[in-house]
């Protein structure tokens, strides 16, 4: 087990030196000035123009800059943001629960959801359940994010006034910030309101950032099951006399999730792409809408440094998926 | 009477067209208690279709129908989906072609076969614990308390037979439907499955229903034999008689099918003996 986690880490190396470069020359190649972006409307004269593209390095040759970004990485330096000043890690670990929060709300709904669906339909194979539900699922997959966010806030924050329509709390909230997570600090300081207000703030992003990976569970874990319940196995287990719950949630799930699973990790990247929109969308002060914010100002520090630290989760989750898998599948384990 | 009694077992399926297709027709089925009854057919001939009808393990979408289908005179095809889930794994039990597929290769071993027993006993884990090392044992399973620990794709395809046989017999079932129980097997562990079939039918005192092609398992094994034929039943003999004086076209075709029975000629086919099975539809 030891062997298998020093190899997955010891993949890292080469996936972080190829991010690394991706994400430098990623946004050199966008078009803009940074230094007239920070300038804005006020302009900024040549003199101050190269003063200013001195200072932060943009006069060397890419490679040097490359390598003095490298190197201040290996230090534990992610730069500065050239529009706030702070340091793009700390200004990352602010937003960073608010995204965390809200993901994980969402890949818990959709993951949920999805393989309760999924089972379902694949139980109910070409019933009316089945088709409903690949249905929906199919509908769910093929819908743009914005519009189904603006759908959604149309109807139930404008027309019902159920949800409010942007934000992660009511303004007249005020908790001390203990781990970051809005639900978590507000039942940490004992304020039910506080945490109501969380909750509602929650549910709409929530919705609209699960509905992708929704869709994919469902239909990944239906055709997964579908494969499973025909499987010899399944039929000893009958033969067994075992009762039909304990052959479907026991024996054909545990099958079944090895795929699932792998998609449930997969979506995690198409959560943080979603973030991004959903973000914007609901002025939730998380990653995303942090990142779409600079890479309009051109804050080279701040996106090479985000993209970076946005792969450090992904990978991370994809390790976990890997561990995952080898605790579910034990034909994996110790490989 | 018989432990277990079929009459008239028919068994369908609807086509994409609406059509039912017939894949048993009309079979008879009676197996007395501790008798080893062997059926044989060629690959097609739905003999594992009509047990896995006994075992109630097809789809929903079969259609089966009988005029009687009795174990120890209880009518199964009154029986509850409870009560019928009471009896299968107890008292009847199934073994199937492929060992490595027949066990859930998420779990291991010794769950596998401690499962049937909390189903069907009261005993504790401990017992249970207890009873599965000694069902590895009566199987042959060297080191059974390290195996029981063992995945099934740790093990040979022999092994997992085996285990199988453990499973099917853990509750020691009064009948055992064992479907080609040596198919994907070597040659050499073939006999040693068999004997270990044989040995734990005659230990038990239970029956035994070997579904196979192999005419020579046919006569080292059963003590009667139904040549099954296009979902029909051609014949239904004892075994000396099936070999010695066939009565049915499609038994001597099966029969003079066998290599050493051949000749230098060429192979004769069931089409030499017998209609071709689209035309007893």
């Amino acid at each position: 087990m030891v062997r298998f986690i020093l190899n997955r880490l010891l993949l890292i190396v080469p996936t972080f030196i190829g991010i690394t470069l991706v994400a430098f020359i990623f946004i050199r190649l966008l078009p803009g000035d940074p230094v007239i972006l920070m300038a804005g409307e006020r302009g900024v004269s040549a003199e101050r123009h190269a003063e200013l593209m001195a200072q932060f390095g943009f006069d060397q040759p890419l490679w040097k800059q490359y390598v003095d970004y490298v190197s201040g990485l290996l230090h534990g330096n992610f730069g500065y943001s050239y529009s706030t000043k702070k340091p793009v890690l700390s200004e990352f670990m602010a937003r960073f629960p608010a995204t965390l929060e809200l993901g994980l709300c969402a890949i818990v709904l959709a993951s949920v959801l999805g393989i309760a669906a999924g089972i379902l339909a694949a139980i109910r194979r070409g019933s009316w359940i089945d088709q409903v539900t690949m249905g929906t699922a199919l509908v769910g997959y093929s819908m743009p994010i914005f519009w189904w966010a603006l759908l959604l806030i149309i109807l139930f924050s404008t027309k019902l006034g159920w949800t409010p329509v942007s934000g992660r709390i009511a303004l007249t909230q005020f908790f001390p910030s203990v781990t970051g997570f809005m639900l978590i600090d507000s039942l940490l300081a004992g304020k039910p309101a506080a945490f109501w207000s969380a909750v509602q703030h929650l549910i709409l992003p929530t919705i609209v950032l699960a509905t992708i990976p929704l869709a994919v569970i469902a239909r990944q874990t239906r055709s997964a099951m579908l494969e499973v319940l025909g499987e010899v196995y399944i039929m000893t287990a009958k033969s067994k006399g075992l009762t039909p719950r304990r052959v479907i949630w026991l024996h054909a799930l545990r099958n079944a999730l090895i795929p699932v699973v792998t998609t449930i990790g997969l979506q995690v990247s198409v959560l943080i792409g979603g973030a991004i929109l959903t973000e914007t969308i609901f002025s939730w002060p998380g990653i995303g809408k942090w990142m779409i914010d600079s890479i309009s100002r051109r804050d080279y520090q701040v996106v090479q440094g985000g993209l970076l630290l946005i792969a450090a989760v992904v990978m991370f989750v994809n390790l976990t998926v890997d561990l995952l898998y080898g605790l579910i599948n034990p034909r994996v384990r110790y490989r | 009477m018989a432990l277990l009694e079929v009459r008239n077992l028919s068994v369908s399926f609807e086509t994409a067209s609406g059509d039912l297709f017939y894949a048993v027709r009309g079979i008879d089925i009676s197996v007395d208690v501790g008798e080893v009854l062997a059926i044989v057919g060629e690959s097609g001939s739905c003999k594992s279709v009509a047990m896995l009808a006994v075992m109630g393990l097809l789809p929903p979408v079969a259609i089966v129908k009988a005029d009687v289908m009795r174990f120890d005179g209880r009518d199964l095809l009154t029986l509850s989906p409870r009560q019928r889930r009471d009896l299968s794994g107890r008292e009847m039990a199934m073994i199937f072609q492929e060992p490595v597929a027949s066990l859930n290769p998420c779990f291991t071993v010794g769950f596998q076969i401690e499962e049937t027993l909390r189903k069907h006993t009261d005993l504790d884990a401990a017992a249970r614990h207890q009873r599965a090392i000694e069902l590895l044992q009566a199987v042959g399973i060297p080191e059974p308390e390290r195996r029981l620990g063992s995945f099934p794709h740790q093990m040979s395809g022999g092994q997992c037979q085996r285990v199988m046989i453990a499973i099917a017999t853990a509750c020691t079932p009064r009948l055992l439907i064992a479907d080609e129980p040596t198919t994907a097997l070597d040659v050499t562990v073939q006999k040693q499955v068999l004997d270990l079939l044989l040995r734990l039918q005659a230990e038990n005192g239970m029956a035994l229903v070997l579904i196979t092609h192999d005419m020579g398992v046919v006569a080292e094994t059963a003590d009667r034999v139904i040549v099954q034929y296009a979902g029909r039943k051609m014949e239904d003999t004892d075994v000396v008689s099936l070999f010695s004086a066939p009565e049915s076209p499609y038994t001597r075709a099966l029969l003079s099918a066998l290599p050493e029975n051949a000749g230098s000629g060429r192979l004769p086919t069931v089409s030499d003996f017998a209609p071709p099975a689209e035309a007893m539809k």
